[in-house]
Formats: C-alpha cells, structure tokens, sequence
C-alpha cells in the first residue's frame, strides 16, 4: 500500500515530535520536514532519520507544491494566517496545529468525520485536546451547566518559546474551543508552568458549576470518552474520577508522552500531536477507499 | 536618609485570607484611609490577581472591573496597582480594560523561573504609558544566579523595578540578604521584597532586604494576606523610622487604616497557626491554606500531610488541583493501611 505523503512545517518540538509518530504511521510518509535552519536541533534530528529537509519554510511547498498531500503546521498563529491561502490555493489539507483558528476545531474523539470535509483543520491545544472531551460529556450528560473551567500544568521544560509567547492566544483558543464543544456560555482556561525536576507529567483538570449534577451519566460518560480517546492517547489517564466536592464538580487526567522527542514528561506534545495523526491518518484511509492513492 | 516605597497589598493579597469576599464598601473604605495615610501604591483585587477568579483558586465576590471602580473612586494620591499573572489573565480578556479603569502600576508575575511568560504583558503595559513591574514569585524555589537571569529577562521586557516574592513564608533574613543583594548588584532597575509572615520572619525579613539594597517593599495592614499573611505594613512603617528609612507614609494614619482592616474586614486577622507554620516549612504556596484545610475535611486526612506531600512534588501557585488529588491520595493510602 502507498503511504499519504505529509510534510511538517516548523522542526520546533511539536514538528521534532511529530516527525516521530509519522514514521511510525503504517499510512502516513514525511516527504519533507521543513524548518528555517539546518543547524538547529530538530532538523539535525531529521537528517539523522533519514528524511528529506528542507530550510525554506513555505517556499519549499510553493516551489515544489507535488511534495506533500498533507500539511501539518507546526508554525505559529500568525505564520499559519500567511500559509493556510497559499496552501488552500495549492490544494494541499492543512492539520493545523497552531492556535490560528482558522479552520474547523477538531477533537478526534467527538468530530473527527465532520472535518474531514475541509482543507483546513485547527488541532485548537494541547489543553484542549485534554480538556474538552470531559467539557463536551459535562455538556451531553448535565442539564443547566453554568461555568467550566480548565486548568493544565505542564512541565516548564516541555514549553518552548513560541508556546511561551503565544500563552493569551492558548486561553483564548482553549476558552473557544471548550465554550464550543460543550455549549456552555461562560468558560475559563488557566495555563501553569511547573519547572521541577523530575519534570512533571501533564495534568488538566476540569471545573463545573451547576445547579444539580447526575453523577452516574457523567462518570458513565467520562469513562467512555477515555477510552475512546485512549485509542490514540494510550497513556490518557483519569486521575481524579468525575465528584461532586465543595460545591463543584472536579475531574482529572494525566497525560504521559511516548518519549519521542521530549521525554514522556510532555504529554502536551503527545496529544496534540496524536490527535494530528489521528486526523490525517483518517484522511489516508478515506483515500485509500476511494482508490486515490 | 534612605528613600523606601511601600506597595499595599492588604485589598489584594488579603483577599486569599477573604476567600476573595471583599464587599465595595471595604474597598471603599480602605482605599480612602490609605490614601489619607499617603501609602504610594494600593494594590486591589482577586488574591491571584486580575483574571484569576476561579473554581481553582476561588471566586471573587466581585468582578476585576467593581473593585478597580471602587478603588480608583477613593484613591486620589495613591497609585492603583494590579497583579497580574500571564496564564490567568490575557491581555484581551482582562489587562486591556483594567487600563480604562485607571490602573497606575502592573505588577506582572510569573513563576520564579518563567519570566519569559511576562513579556507581552509587560510590554503591553509600557505602551499603554503605564509603569510595569516585574514579580518573581515563590522565590525560595530558585537560587539567586537562576533568580537574577529571569530578573534580567524582565528588565529587558521593559520591567521598571523587580519584585521578589517569598510566597511560602519560607524565608530567614539571611536568605533574603542573599538573594536581593545579588540582584540589586546586577540589576539596573530597583529590587523589592514582598513577605509572607509563616516563620515569623516577615518584617525582619523586610529590614533585611532593604538592608541589602531594596527599594520597594510590600505590606499589607495586620498583616491581611495569604496564610500567615503578609508583612504588617504599619509595623513596618514604624520599624523603619526607627531605621530613619523614609516611606513618606504617616504613621498615625497607617494605624487608623489598620483599625479599618480590623473593624470592617476581618475580625480575626492572620496569625500564624499550625497549619500555616507547616506551609512555610514545606515552602508551598500561602494562598493554599483555606484550600488545603477544606480538603483536609473533604477526604478526612490531616493538612499536614497534605501539605508536605505538596512540598515533595515541588507544586507551584496555580497548582490548587493538586490539594485535591493529594487528599485522595492520603486517604486512599489510610484505607488501604
């Protein structure tokens, strides 16, 4: 069987970790890992693997546009706002993985069908690939949710720069998506960096007030959501079961990473970009269907 | 004759030990007897700052834009302040209009090692022709060289002054000797100290660091602050005319708008009590008291345990799900023997 062709935009962690999960795609081929600088961590990570690179960012897709089906864009916000047309033009899918917004939010485990019908698809957060499924079963299971709150704790080391200068836009991408999902008006994202070491291993908590709870449907449901979720996040952990305590409710999970790029401390590397695949691969399957590739 | 500012932080951080219940009228009434008492800046707000109402850290009675209100009303030579903690607070969501209310002073904070967070917030204040200061919180968790790199980072954001936090009590006046002599050497803008009082230490503490080159210093009236709560400002003011260090601040008046705080706000001001002292000990996060002795209720397992088990795993303040966990955790254990 052919593999799809993907190539990754941005050799920063989230692209470096990617990189990873794609060779290990039965149906997904990186026909080009793309950065700025040969020198610089990531890409020297590729060369290494063996896969072509290239250090002229978008230009190497405009220039060669027959390179790649998919894009995964590991840039940011504001690079993807210049990418996502030309791209689009080209009629390449893009997975997007900054907090640009442009396109549909996906969460693999509620929409991931409904996307495939777009060329642009926005992966929102590492939060709130973590966060929004429970928001989502609080929204399916309880009646008269008032507020949901989201709360992550990564480990410092996992956050590089552009996820550091980008915080406002991960609240506001994470506030939007979980509003969305679970069809709560009032929502809140918190984001904390943890700099111990050992580095910790991410967790995200979820909040709700409302007037009555039906515990039995929510734990049902939450304990249905992480297995589905699980079938791309193995090590997606429910760490707190969904209760009722001081007047809220409280859930949380832990996210180990595989340990591809970063060690397994990063699971906010890990799922964001397990639900890319996810994503992608789903695209290689329909083609495949269809006899396109 | 040394020159001190004293940042006021009893309407802010006094909010942790109010479980962020602060009515307008004790804002109002605070707010007007330290502008009479000529304090420079009265920080007003949630206990995490602007933006930080929340399930996990606790809801404010108030919205940010009621208590900037009410303060700026009642404030005429005082400067008003915020804390604002980048991953609570955007500048869209919360920053932008706390401008249109009349902030003075952003105290921006991060994590002691995380001041790359700060930037934009920083910058976005100094734009706005707004002073900036940079706050390292929970400094006892970093050594001073890791301490100074971040200071620095926020003084090339923009950072007019620099605030080192000793947000669990944690600290002896050596520590603090150490620490701020190490930054004011190196730094060209001015170093402060914001105490907390969970080993009795926080106006020794306050001394030393002016000793050792601190130009700011915060205090809040009785003490009112988080856990075994802040350094007590009208204490320190009077220490320091003893040590002919000027904060311009009359002392008569200090003390009427601490009677207020008494009077008005809370009957029963911090003290150091047991669970607090065990909080400085394991050097976790004041604002965790009332959380941690909730849980402890909740679940049926002693505070502290809780709380040095939170001490092992090196939480953070933002952390406050983890009271949660960790309280589970030390029952599940008891059950299981």
């Amino acid at each position: 069987m052919e593999k799809l062709k993907v190539a990754i935009l941005g050799s920063g962690n989230i692209g470096t970790d990617l990189l990873y999960k794609v060779l290990r795609s039965s149906w997904l081929e990186c026909s080009m890992f793309i950065g700025r600088n040969l020198s610089s961590k990531g890409m020297s990570r590729a060369l290494s693997l063996g896969v072509p690179v290239s250090d002229k960012g978008i230009e190497c897709i405009r220039e060669n546009p027959e390179c790649c089906d998919i894009v995964f864009d590991c840039t940011s916000a504001m690079s993807h706002n210049l990418h996502a047309p030309l791209l689009a033009q080209l009629g390449i899918i893009a997975i997007d993985l900054t907090p640009a917004k442009l396109g549909p939010f996906c969460i693999p485990a509620i929409n991931l069908d409904a996307c495939l019908n777009d060329v642009n698809i926005n992966m929102i957060t590492c939060g709130g690939q973590a966060s929004i499924p429970l928001a989502w079963v609080i929204g399916q299971t309880q009646k008269n949710v008032d507020y949901i709150e989201v709360v992550s704790t990564i480990a410092s080391k996992s956050a590089g720069p552009a996820t550091r200068l980008n915080l406002d836009e991960y609240i506001e991408t994470t506030e939007k998506g979980v509003k969305m999902f679970s069809g709560c008006g009032r929502a809140k994202a918190i984001l904390n960096l943890n700099p111990a070491e050992p580095c910790i291993d991410m967790q995200t908590t979820v909040y709700a007030k409302l007037p009555e709870v039906d515990l039995p449907a929510l734990q049902q449901g939450v304990r249905d959501m992480v297995e589905k979720i699980q079938q791309y996040v193995p090590s997606y952990k429910l760490v707190i079961p969904p209760t009722y305590e001081n007047n809220r409710v409280i859930m949380s999970v832990r996210v180990k990473g595989i340990g591809d790029f970063l060690p397994s401390y990063a699971g906010n590397l890990d799922i964001i970009n397990c639900a890319a695949i996810a994503v992608a691969e789903e695209f290689a399957k329909k083609r495949s269907e269809q006899g396109v590739i | 004759m040394r020159n001190v500012i004293i940042s006021d932080a009893t309407l802010r951080d006094g909010s942790h030990a109010l479980s962020h219940q602060l009515t307008k009228g004790q804002i109002a009434a605070y707010a007007q007897a330290a502008d009479a008492a000529g304090v420079p800046i009265v920080e007003v707000g949630h206990g995490n700052g602007l933006g930080a109402s929340s399930l996990q850290v606790g809801l404010s009675l108030l919205d940010d834009r009621e208590m900037l209100q009410t303060a700026r009303e009642n404030l005429s030579r005082s400067r008003l302040g915020i804390h604002v903690i980048p991953g609570f607070a955007t500048i869209n969501n919360d920053l932008r209009f706390a401008f249109d209310y009349g902030v003075d002073v952003v105290r921006v904070a991060s994590h002691c090692t995380e001041a790359d967070i700060t930037e934009r917030h920083i910058s976005f204040t100094r734009e706005q022709g707004k002073e900036a200061y940079g706050v390292l919180m929970m400094s006892h968790m970093a050594p001073k060289e890791v301490l100074l790199d971040e200071a620095l980072k926020m003084q090339s954001y923009g950072a007019e002054a620099v605030i080192i936090m000793d947000s669990a009590g944690a600290y002896l006046p050596t520590d603090v000797m150490d620490r701020v002599g190490h930054l004011a050497r190196s730094l060209k803008i001015p170093v402060g100290f914001h105490a907390h009082n969970n080993l009795g230490m926080a106006v020794a503490n306050s001394v030393a660091a002016v000793e050792a080159g601190a130009r700011i210093i915060d205090g809040a009236s009785r003490g009112l602050g988080a856990g075994a709560g802040n350094a007590q400002m009208e204490v320190v003011v009077a220490v320091f005319e003893r040590l002919q260090i000027k904060t311009g601040i009359d002392l008569y008046k200090a003390l009427d708008a601490a009677d207020i705080v008494e009077k008005s706000i809370m009957a029963s001001i911090p003290y150091i009590s047991s669970v607090s002292l065990v909080s400085g000990l394991s050097g976790v996060f004041s604002g965790f008291s009332k959380h941690v002795t909730l849980a402890a209720i909740e679940y049926g397992v002693d505070p502290r345990d809780i709380f040095f088990e939170l001490g092992a795993r090196k939480v953070v303040g933002g952390q406050e799900d983890k009271i949660v966990e960790v309280a589970m955790e030390l029952k599940d254990r008891r059950e299981r023997g």
